[in-house]
Formats: C-alpha cells, structure tokens, sequence
C-alpha cells in the first residue's frame, strides 16, 4: 500500500467556507457597473408559422436598448452535436414548442424590458402539433423539423455478436416494455449569465455553465467572433447535473445585445424558464428481450427504445447512443442487438442528465433480471455475481474493462445489507432489492470530431515558493473538482494542501471540455498530476544542479525537501534565500530540513516563474462500429445497491427507509466527496423513482414548472445511505481514480422497483412510483384476487 | 409610490425607501448587496432564500420589504463571529455538508433557528425542521449529520470547536 499524504483523506472542501458564509459569487450575485438587463420573448404556441415580428413599440419604449430577433442574430444553426445543428438563435420560420425563443430585449431594468417583451408583436398562423411520441411517429403526423419523417430525428442500429444465435440457446426468453417521465435537472441555482462586450472587440460571457469551452464554441460560430476574442467565465455554479453543459439561447443573446450596445446584459431564467429551456432526462421506452440459459447465463438482450426528444436534438444524438451501448455492462453478455429511435416533438428539448441515457435502460434491465432470476429460481445476488464482467474483459461492443470492482460492490451491499437475512423473509408491505450500476469515467470522444486535448492545466509556482497555483478550466459546479484537484497537486507535488491555490472555470486557463460523462477526475485529474510532475521536476532539476545531487535522490513531501542520502550541505542556497527575506520572520535556518519554499525561489531565480504544464486526452479505446465514440471511455466505474422499502398497502405510499451503495471508483481522491456524490445520486434516483415528472397539458404547455409541483426528495423523503467505496485501481486513472458523479445513480430506480415488488408482489413497468400509481395497482391485484 | 421603512439587518439599523412590490430577498440581495442569501425560485419553495425574522426562520421571498418593517433579520452574513466560523458553519464545512454550496446558506439558517429551540434533537426532528430547505447535491445526510454534531450533548470529533455554550454565545446577534 502506498502512504499518501493528501489523496485519499477526507480534507474538507476548499470552497467550504466560502459557500458556508454566503460570499461565494454566484452569477446572479454579480453586478457590473452600466449593466442591462436582458429577458427573452418565448412562444405561446407549441408549434405555429411565424408570419412577422413587429418590435417598433418594444423599441419605443424608454429605457429600452436593444430588441434583437433572428434578423439580427442571423440564422447559423448550431446544436450540441454537430451531426444536428437544428438550431439557431431565435426562432425565423416557425416556433416549435411552447417557450421557443423569438426575441430578446435589453433595458435598463428587468421591469422595463418585461414590458418591453409584451409590446412585441408576433403574428403566428397555428399548425397542428404532436406531444407525445405516440402522436409523433404516427403515418401523417405534423413534422416538427420537415427534413425528418415521422419525427424520427436520429436512430441506431446495432448489432453485436449474433443475438438471434444466442436467443437460440436460452432456456428462458422474456421480454418487458418499462416507461419513464421527462424529468428537469432541478438544481437548485437557475442558470444566469452576465455578457459583456468591450471597446476592444473582446466578449466575456460569465455563465453558469457545466462548460465554458463548449459555450466559447457555440457563441464562436453562432455570433462569428473569434474564439480568442471570446472569454468564458464560470463563477460558483450550484449544480448542473447535465443540463447546464450545453451552451443555451440566453448566453447567446446576451451577447449579441451586448455588442450591439457597448454595455454588459445580465439574463437569468425564472424557475419556469428553466424547465422550458433546461434540457434534462429525455422521457425513454425501453422494450427489451432476455435470453437466459437455466445457469443463470445472460445469453442475448435485444433493446428496442424510443426517446421523446423534444422540439431540437440537444445533447439527443449522444442520449440515444447511450441508452443502448451502456446497457449491455457490467455484465459478460455476447450478444446485444439494439436499435434506437429519438423522436422530436412539440415539446421543450431534452438533453443530458446524470447518468446519460442510460438510467431507465439500467431500471428496465435490472428490473428484468430480477423477474428472470425468479422465474430460475435464483437469489438476484447470485444471478449477477455469475454473469458479472471483471477486470480484464471487454464487452462484445468494445468497451474495455482496466478495473472493474463489480464482484467486491456486489459482496459488499450484500454483506453490508444483510441481504441473506432479509430477502425472502421480510412480512407484507416490506420488501428488500439489489441492483448493479455501470457507467462511463468520462466521454472517450469530445462532441465535435477533433484530436483536441480534453483537458490542459498549468500549474504556476509562486516566485517566493510559497504556494502553487493550479489553473484550469474545468468547471467546479458543486461536485468538489476543484479539492480534488488541489489535492491531486498537493500529493504529486509534495506539499501540504493549503500551499495549493486553485483557479478554475474560465477559458483563459487553458482547454477542458467541463463537467459532464463524469470525465474530470480521470481527465482534468490526470492533467493536473502530469503539471505537477513537471512542477517537482523543474524544481529538483535545478536543486540537482545547484547541490550537485542527482535528481532520483531527492523527493518532496509535506513541503520539505528529502535527500535520500543525507549528506547534503544546502547552506549556500538556505544563506541566499534569507539573504532574501531579510527582518522576515518564521524562515527556516541552520540545520533545519531545507523547504519546497526555498527550493522553488532558488528553482525562479534559476529559471524564471516556474510553470508545470499538464495535459490530458485518451489512449486508443477501441470499437471501428458507427457510434462507438460514445460509451467508449478510458475507465468504467460500476456500482451496486440494496434498498429496503416499505410500502403502505392501503394508500400506496412508498418509504424507502435503507439505502446500502458500493461504488467502484478506482480510488478516492478525496473520502468525503464520494460519499457525497454517492449520496447525492441516490436522492436523484430516489427522486426520479418516486417522484418526478414535468407534465405537460393538451396544448404543450408545462403544468408544473416550478419546485412545488415538480417534487423532488426533501430530507423527509431521504433515508441515510450506507456508502462503501469500493477500489480497484484503475491503471488509466490518476492515482488509480475513475468517476462517481454520474455512475452512482444507476442502481437506484431498479433497487427500488425491486424492493417495492418484494414488498407487494407487482412489478411496475411505468414511472413514477406515486402513491396513486402504486394504489391502482395494489387496487387491480386485490380484485383479481378476489 | 416608496415608503419608508425601518428595520434592523444582522444587528445593524436601516432607515430605506422601498417600493410597495419589493420582496426581501430582493432589497437583501439587490439594494443591500446582501447576496449570501440565495434566491431558487422566488415562490417560496425551495427554501434558499431563508432568513431569520425576528427570531423565526422565512422565505424571504414571500416577505414583502414593507411587511418586515420594524423587524430584525438575521441573515448568512450576519451569522458568521468576526473571527472563524459560527459553529454551524464550521460543522458544515467538516462534515461535507456542502456541495454546490446554493442552499447552503438557508440551511444554515433553518438549522440554526431550530438547534435555538431544541438544542438536543433527534435525526427525524432535524430532518422535519430542514424539510423546507430543498437540497439536489447531498442526499441531505451529510448535513443532517452536520447538524447533529452541534446538537447539545454529542461529541464532537475534535475539529468543529465549540459546544451548546460557544453555540449560543455565537448566536447572541439574532
């Protein structure tokens, strides 16, 4: 075992403070001097033609200093993905959901541009629309794009291995269809933005985004201005979950009213703004066949599944991959056929949320895998430990397994849970679940085609030696990134924790693609440490010259220098520095061990600032099939749980009441934030299972647009959470670390339903699991079995 | 048309016009410059914009500026000592009840109100006092366990300081 002095532990959170105290700068807490103030017309229809835009009165209106509509946006489409860029920045031709953007206003105050967006005048000729994917796919159905027949905006066909031949060998087939409901990422801070345009020609957008490089890219093409004319700032963020990653209309249009006017536009979505425009978990049904032998052995899956999308193709195209080529782990499965189809409609457009596509695939699967291992007569424990995939292998569609602690995950729920004491034996109304989980540690590929770094950091060492610098344009957005950072600098360096500084977020400190596919600690992580190699390298170098000691005798640790040998005389270099410092107090003298302090300042008047550049993008991952680039990563985290629930048999409501996760993530940087991560998601998907749902009336329009009607897990709803931290070392990952961010959700919703159907004998094919859902069903069982 | 009102801010009095529609959390965040104090969804919801109101904890979104005047607000800023943290504060910090750190200042609050009613609660009575507080990062056990280690009569385990006493002490502004 290596001792580590920094990784590994529990140090609390460098922003900790800040947030605890209330001066931690949001955007919304940000105000600059002659700043307007931005908001955006939306539609009121969910699918009509735009005949005119009349913004003369809106213009008219004191106070008001831009109205900006397509004319002057111009009609680039962008996207996420560059295979459907089927967007621009305000709607020309038609408006395609309820909420589409038209225009934007700019005014003195928020007041004046509202009344400014009500003084816009929008003749709209109705057209029929589609809500629901039903509706979409139907022969003669409206279209929402018209290059796109039946609504099918984007479809995969795979095919792995030979299903059919597999299908043929299995002692049981089965197949189930399982639904789930559009979901908003509900994080708690609405995304804000503040633009600013100077008299150089430079534009910095401060935004709360999940990735200032992907919005840098997106305002760089869509407006036409030179990416290094365009500076992204992301202040603290709280939370993302996914739907903060793309850059969105808002950031877009504050921009543009702010070159037109010469002065910064601050915009801020209203909590309703942020379910229409948010883009979170698409709606996904998932109708999948299972062929096992009597063994228990996973023999074929076919996964047929259809995403409601939404009106645009966001982050979709990388969704519907997703929901199909994750499913398949952790298990050792060789045959997998799947086909995908996402559907638009005249609805908002969804996009990525934790867990990426594949969060109801895992819950319909997992669910499935408990009916097949009753119908075998197999503990769900022991059907999974048989078929489970271990470090080493690679599944039939190339995803390679370096580490995969899924055996120690499995073993330690079900030893952590008391599993073998409950399942089987708990009274009616009870009922004890499993589930296994499975995900990326970041996206193999970034999301336009390019050999680009995904991560660059730099690491400057401060001319008096005393503290470091680490700058890198990862995005902090409530996940620790920034700790663990820090941490991983501390470590390879080192030097105690509060001798590092961290600047993050900002498109100035270099390349990163941001906070989502759970890609930091493994990517910007491994860029960080290569910084600070070069840091401890460049430092001892210049140490072995001076001392004439060669560089492999001497180490770092705990800001003290190490001669391996002893021996070394460093008066010479120690007489220099205080030279320095005279009338300073606390320096380091005689025979006292020589300092990291000193050496660097030896290190800057040998060389200059000391700078340790790092970067980071992924080996070869394999897989040559269309599509592969996403669910390839360079790591996979792997998880499993068990949730006991109770179930009352008379109203329907479910209590979770334990929760017991193991996850693999390589290794912890740091104890605390994965346990926080781990918990975090699991009240995620507690909340999904349960709770949530945006719904929709018969027009298109959201019912339940804000925090009291779309339920999330409160604190009452939350049972503790037995968190294991399972690692296995993973040989690609930075100290041995992988991802826990997204990962962690994926066996919550099928431990539940589990659970729930040991406790009442039904298995529920429909989500959420709410108390009237549950109470028609144990309703329709009571009269059966009457 | 603005009216004047009176009222005292984290101890601090303050004489301010303010016009008839004009929420507290917006003269706290806006006018004030009093940020600490989040703002989640302006309907009283979420719980983010929580601030002490003579001695009880409010949404101050659904507070009108003129509905608290002649009242005492204690808000995040307000409840950090002038040297370190409130004990809270620091037990939030050890314990990693913080993540994207939003709710985190009204959680605070709530938790501080409550732990001033009922010094020694047990873990159901600190999740219903902080069911109001709506939290999407931790899973709220982290925090519940924060809350817990400045409870009276628990350990402590060695890193957040203080005790009941240094708790009420840091609490005499409210």
């Amino acid at each position: 075992m290596t001792a580590y002095n920094t990784v590994n532990s529990r140090a609390p959170r460098l922003d900790a403070p800040a947030k605890a105290t209330g001066s931690a700068v949001y955007i919304d807490d940000i105000r600059l001097p002659n700043m307007l103030y931005g908001a955006i017309l939306h539609s009121p229809l969910a699918h009509a033609r735009i005949h005119h835009i009349d913004t003369s009165k809106a213009e008219r209106l004191p106070g008001v200093k831009s109205v900006v509509t397509s004319k002057d946006a111009g009609l680039i489409r962008y996207g996420v993905s560059p295979a459907r860029y089927d967007e621009t920045l305000f709607c020309h031709d038609k408006v395609r959901y309820v909420g589409d953007e038209v225009a934007a206003v700019a005014a003195i105050d928020l007041e004046t541009a509202m009344e400014a967006l009500s003084l816009i005048k929008v003749e709209y000729e109705e057209l029929p629309f589609v809500l629901t994917m039903e509706e979409a796919i139907a022969e003669g159905a409206p279209l929402v794009h018209d290059e796109y027949l039946r609504n099918i905006g984007a479809e995969v066909h795979h095919e792995f291995g030979d299903v059919e031949a597999g299908m043929a060998e299995c002692d049981l087939i089965r197949t189930d269809t399982f639904r789930n409901k559009r979901q908003d990422g509900a994080f708690i801070e609405p995304q804000g933005c503040i633009a600013e345009y100077d008299a150089s020609g430079h534009l910095t957008l401060r935004s709360s985004t999940q990735s200032p490089h992907y919005v840098q890219r997106t305002i760089a093409m869509v407006l036409g201005v030179p990416v290094g004319k365009i500076r992204v700032i992301k202040p603290y963020v709280g939370g993302g979950f996914g739907p903060k990653v793309a850059a969105n209309a808002m950031e877009m249009a504050a921009c543009l009213m702010s070159m037109k006017t010469g002065r910064p536009v601050k915009m801020g979505f209203t909590r309703e703004e942020v379910f229409l425009h948010s883009r979170a978990r698409h709606q996904f049904v998932h109708k999948l066949t299972t062929g096992v032998k009597k063994d228990g052995t996973i023999m074929a899956l076919k996964n047929e599944c259809y995403l409601e999308g939404g009106a645009y193709s966001s982050f979709g195209i990388a969704t519907i991959y997703y929901a199909g080529s994750l499913l398949g782990g952790p298990y050792r499965l060789k045959n997998m056929k799947y086909d995908g189809y996402r559907v638009y409609t005249n609805k908002p457009a969804c996009g990525a949320q934790r867990g990426h596509g594949g969060v109801v695939a895992r819950a319909a699967w997992e669910q499935q895998l408990d009916c097949l291992a009753e119908e075998l007569g197999m503990d769900p424990v022991e059907l999974r430990l048989k078929n489970m995939m271990e470090s080493g292998d690679v599944s039939c569609n190339a995803l390679k397994m370096n580490s995969l602690g899924m055996r120690e995950c499995i073993e330690a729920v079900r030893d952590g849970s008391g599993w073998s004491e409950k399942k089987g034996k708990l009274p009616n109304g009870k009922g004890i679940g499993m589930s296994c989980g499975f995900f990326v540690s970041g996206a193999g590929f970034p999301i336009y085609r390019s050999d680009t770094y995904h991560a660059t950091v730099s690491i400057h060492v401060a001319e008096d030696g005393g503290t470091v610098h680490v700058y890198t344009a990862s995005a902090e957005i409530g996940q620790g990134s920034d700790t663990a950072f820090a941490m991983i600098a501390a470590e390879t360096i080192g030097i105690p924790l509060d001798s590092v500084r961290i600047s993050s977020g900002d498109t100035e400190f270099g390349i990163d693609l941001g906070a989502y596919s759970s890609r930091q600690t493994v990517m910007t992580g491994h860029a960080t440490k290569e910084a600070a190699v070069d840091v401890r390298r460049q430092i001892l170098g210049v140490l072995a010259r001076e001392l004439k000691v060669d560089i492999h005798e001497m180490d770092i640790k705990n800001g003290i220098v190490i001669f391996k040998h002893g021996g070394v005389d460093y008066g010479g270099l120690r007489a220099r520095y205080i030279k320095e410092h005279r009338g300073w107090q606390g320096l380091a003298r005689g025979k006292e061990p020589f300092t990291f302090q000193e050496a660097a300042r030896i290190a800057y008047l040998a060389r200059g600032t000391i700078i340790g550049k790092g970067k980071y993008k992924p080996g070869d991952l394999g897989g040559t099939h269309k599509g592969a680039a996403v669910g390839t990563s360079p790591a996979y985290g792997c998880s499993a749980q068990v949730v006991e629930a109770s179930v009352d048999m008379e109203t329907g409501k479910i209590t979770i009441e334990k929760m017991t996760d193991a996850h693999d993530c390589g290794f912890a940087i740091n104890r605390t934030s994965v346990e926080g991560q781990m918990q975090g998601s699991l009240s995620m998907g507690l909340g999904e299972a349960l709770f949530e749902e945006v719904k929709f009336d018969d027009k298109g329009r959201v019912l339940n647009s804000n925090l009291g009607e779309y339920k999330i897990a409160t604190s009452l709803d939350m049972p503790n959470v037995t968190p294991i931290i399972v690692e296995s070392h993973e040989p690609y990952g930075p100290f041995g670390a992988k991802e826990v961010g997204e990962g962690a959700i994926m066996p919550t919703i099928p431990a539940i339903l589990n659970a729930v159907y040991d406790a009442t004998g039904i298995r529920f094919r429909e989500l959420p699991l709410t108390p009237e859902r549950v109470f028609m069903a144990l309703r329709k069982k009571k009269e059966k079995s009457e | 048309m603005k009216t004047l009102i009176n009222l005292k801010i984290n101890g601090k009095p303050y004489e301010l016009a303010v016009e008839p529609n004009k929420t507290l959390v917006d003269l706290l965040r806006y006018d004030l410059e009093l940020t600490g104090t989040k703002k989640g969804c302006g309907t009283g919801e979420c719980g983010s914009c929580t601030v002490i109101l003579n001695g009880k904890p409010v949404n101050s979104c659904l507070v009108l500026a003129m509905q608290a005047n002649g009242a005492e607000i204690l808000t995040i800023e307000g409840l950090k000592p002038p040297v370190g943290l409130h004990p809270l504060q620091q037990a939030f910090v050890d314990k990693g009840a913080i993540q994207c750190g939003y709710c985190t200042p009204g959680m605070i609050l709530s938790a501080s109100s409550f732990l001033k009613k009922n010094p020694s609660p047990s873990e159901q009575e600190i999740r219903e006092a902080l069911s109001g507080n709506l939290c999407r990062c931790t899973g709220y056990q982290k925090i519940v366990e924060a809350v817990q280690s400045v409870s009276v009569g628990q350990e402590n385990d060695g890193r957040s300081k203080p005790r009941s006493t240094t708790f009420c002490e840091a609490n005499k502004n409210d």
